[in-house]
């Protein structure tokens, strides 16, 4: 019992003490726990997201532009812009000299960049091809950086400018079908959220944040081939006769598509510093001018087509004078008499300014709607010309005669060339695009397809021997066609001696396939009747193409006897 | 019953060493996915800088130029020329 006695009693409190301790303890784990579970979750899960997720961006590149034989006309490829944190650069003299050669920037101008240490951010070089970037790379200079762009080549250059266009620094379209189709182009970087491993590597994906959508290709209907061809013999045909410009157009008069459209003067894409507005301008669609005696045809038209008259008829063209209410037209091959199909063929002003006056106006008016002038011609291409036909109520009897030869309605090269498909389509009007569609288009019917043909006849007339476009010939085809010298419209009348010289015509005239127009403003080397300047390079781009495209043979080939320094391509629109 | 309960206990066990496996499998794979994209983006960007490259080499004004002064060629005379059309398909492919 005394042992019992000996047990010490320790005081209850002090079990009480540890015991309520440790519940201390554990209340603050618990509370802890649900501070850190349940109200600093988010904050915890997303710091916990931080080191192993991350954000990457998706790049997208911008869709190829090809012609219709899958040929490149632009192509996106990555380059690399340089730049840096002037803060934290540590370059020696030797590096920056090494530096300002690789960019091809004076050491000055790089050594400057570099001492602005209040910005933050500099680009010293943008677009550098890879191989460069890495040599840069190489140098090893700290606080410079790269980041990857893309940039759009064009390996056509000056061939195919103006149709393409370019894209501007952040590879978005500024001219041409790079601008018209830039929502198919242009591609959508996306971005995803992946979890990597400590050595880099992505081992899961987490989510898409945004899809990244690669631009779509396009394939255009221009055929690169007829298009340098065009091209060249443009500028060439500019360059010979001392022309302001020119303008070209081919089109396929089966599927309505537009096989090559040139432009002279010209610019490279590539290289873009030191364009002219001259240079940009895109002269086939989005200039007008008065066409001049091209319009003749479509008068003539109008008249078989209301039986007013038959290619026979004889017209009294008053030995080339015709006042109307004191203002008179000339004729540059006074004749006292001519047939209507003469009238084209020698493009006599007061023949088919007679023929006009015969016709109710608001039915001329109707055809020039028709004919899809002074409408936009609705190709997708970024400021095309509607060109300008006033309505009819208010033509006056001059005007209504000069409008017939195409003076006082003015038209874009396009339109004018789509016009004529109504001849090579017996009758139908096509509609264009620029988007390969090689099947056969269906076209709007404008006039019946005797009278198309009629006047095509008449236009192949006018290229014989006697015909204002002589020249116009080509060996193993028969073409038909049209020539124009107009009077170039200046402060609001028509300068004397500066001529807008065209061609438009078709070929092969015995199964259509191709509609040309040429265009030159101001030829100044001596000659400037649209049968001596523009009928020439017609043919010749006519041949070519024509040659390219396998089109069989409508006439013996036998070469052609050019007429001499042309007295019949004489006109006076 | 603890015969049953230790059969579950290996089941279990070897379950989350599959699970485990697989997960890896497939990280690994996913890894090397990730590369071949990575390979496809490099070789379409290759693919255009060679596109370019063609375009570029086989431009018309160059080949005409090569073939005229270095190799002497010229447009054949059309009279030389026989153009023949195709049986069945429509003229719109032209020769090619």
């Amino acid at each position: 019992m005394a042992v019992a006695q000996n047990i010490v009693r320790l005081p209850v409190w002090r079990a009480r003490f540890v015991l309520a301790a440790f519940l201390a303890a554990f209340a603050v784990l618990v509370a802890r726990s649900v501070y850190l579970q349940a109200m600093k979750t988010e904050f915890l899960q997303e710091k916990g997201e931080a080191r192993y997720s991350r954000v990457l961006e998706v790049p997208a590149t911008r869709g190829r532009v090809l012609d219709r034989s899958d040929e490149a006309l632009a192509v996106s490829t990555p380059v690399k812009s340089v730049w840096a944190i002037p803060g934290d650069v540590e370059a020696s003299g030797a590096q920056v000299r090494k530096l300002a050669k690789l960019l091809d920037l004076d050491t000055r101008e790089v050594s400057r960049k570099l001492a602005e240490r209040e910005r933050d951010f500099v680009y010293l070089k943008r677009q550098l091809p890879p191989e460069t970037a890495e040599r840069v790379e190489s140098l090893g200079i700290a606080g410079l950086y790269q980041s990857r762009e893309f940039r759009r080549y064009y390996p056509g250059g000056e061939v195919t400018a103006h149709v393409i266009g370019f894209t501007g620094v952040d590879d978005t379209g500024q001219e041409g079908i790079e601008l018209a189709h830039q929502s198919s182009l242009g591609g959508k970087p996306g971005s995803r959220r992946v979890i990597k491993d400590r050595l880099g590597h992505i081992v899961e994906d987490v989510e898409s944040i945004r899809r990244a959508q690669d631009g779509r290709d396009l394939t255009l209907s221009i055929d690169s081939k007829i298009q340098s061809l065009a091209h060249s013999a443009l500028a060439a045909a500019v360059a010979q006769h001392k022309a302001k410009a020119g303008a070209l157009v081919v089109l396929d008069v089966r599927s309505g598509e537009v096989l090559a459209l040139a432009n002279a003067p010209s610019y490279n894409p590539n290289n873009r510093t030191n364009l002219s507005g001259a240079q940009l301008r895109n002269r086939v669609v989005t200039d007008i001018f008065e066409p001049g005696s091209t319009m003749k045809p479509f008068t003539v038209a109008l008249a078989l087509e209301l039986g007013r008259v038959t290619p026979r008829t004889v017209i009294p063209t008053a030995n080339g004078k015709l006042t109307i209410a004191n203002y008179t037209i000339h004729d540059a091959h006074p004749e006292p008499a001519l047939s209507v199909a003469q009238v084209v063929q020698k493009s006599s002003n007061v023949g088919v300014a007679k023929i006009a006056l015969g016709l109710p106006r608001e039915q001329l008016w109707e055809l020039f709607s028709r004919l899809g002038l002074g409408a936009a011609p609705q190709l997708g291409f970024p400021g095309e010309a509607s060109g300008k036909v006033r309505p009819y109520t208010t033509w006056r009897p001059i005007e209504q005669a000069t409008m017939a030869y195409g003076h006082g309605l003015s038209v874009s090269l396009i339109q004018l060339a789509r016009a004529y498909s109504v001849f090579a389509r017996d009758g139908e009007l096509v509609p264009l695009t620029l988007l390969k569609s090689p099947a056969h288009a269906a076209g709007t019917p404008v006039m019946s397809a005797e009278t198309a043909r009629a006047v095509r006849d008449m236009l192949e007339l006018a290229v014989q021997p006697g015909g204002t476009g002589a020249r116009a010939r080509i060996m193993g085809w028969r073409v038909a066609g049209k020539t124009a010298t107009a009077h170039k419209q200046e402060n609001g009348g028509y300068a004397p001696n500066k001529y807008i010289s065209s061609f438009v015509g078709l070929a092969p005239a015995s199964a259509p396939r191709l509609v040309v127009a040429v265009m030159l403003d101001e030829p100044s080397a001596g000659q400037y009747f649209g049968g001596a300047v523009a009928a020439p390079l017609f043919a010749q781009v006519t041949q070519g193409a024509l040659r390219l495209l396998g089109v069989p043979h409508d006439a013996p080939l036998v070469p052609i006897e050019l007429p001499g320094e042309g007295d019949d391509a004489r006109e006076s629109t | 019953m603890a015969k049953l309960n230790l059969l579950l206990l290996l089941v279990l066990i070897a379950c989350a060493l599959g699970l485990v496996t697989s997960q890896h499998k497939a990280r690994k794979l996913f890894t090397e996915l990730e590369r071949e994209q990575m390979r496809a983006r490099e070789l379409d960007v290759e693919f255009g800088q060679l596109q370019l490259e063609a375009s570029t080499w086989g431009l018309h004004s160059r080949v005409e130029k090569i073939a005229a002064g270095t190799f002497g060629m010229r447009v054949p005379d059309p009279r030389r020329v026989r153009v023949v059309e195709r049986a069945t398909a429509p003229a719109a492919g032209g020769a090619r």
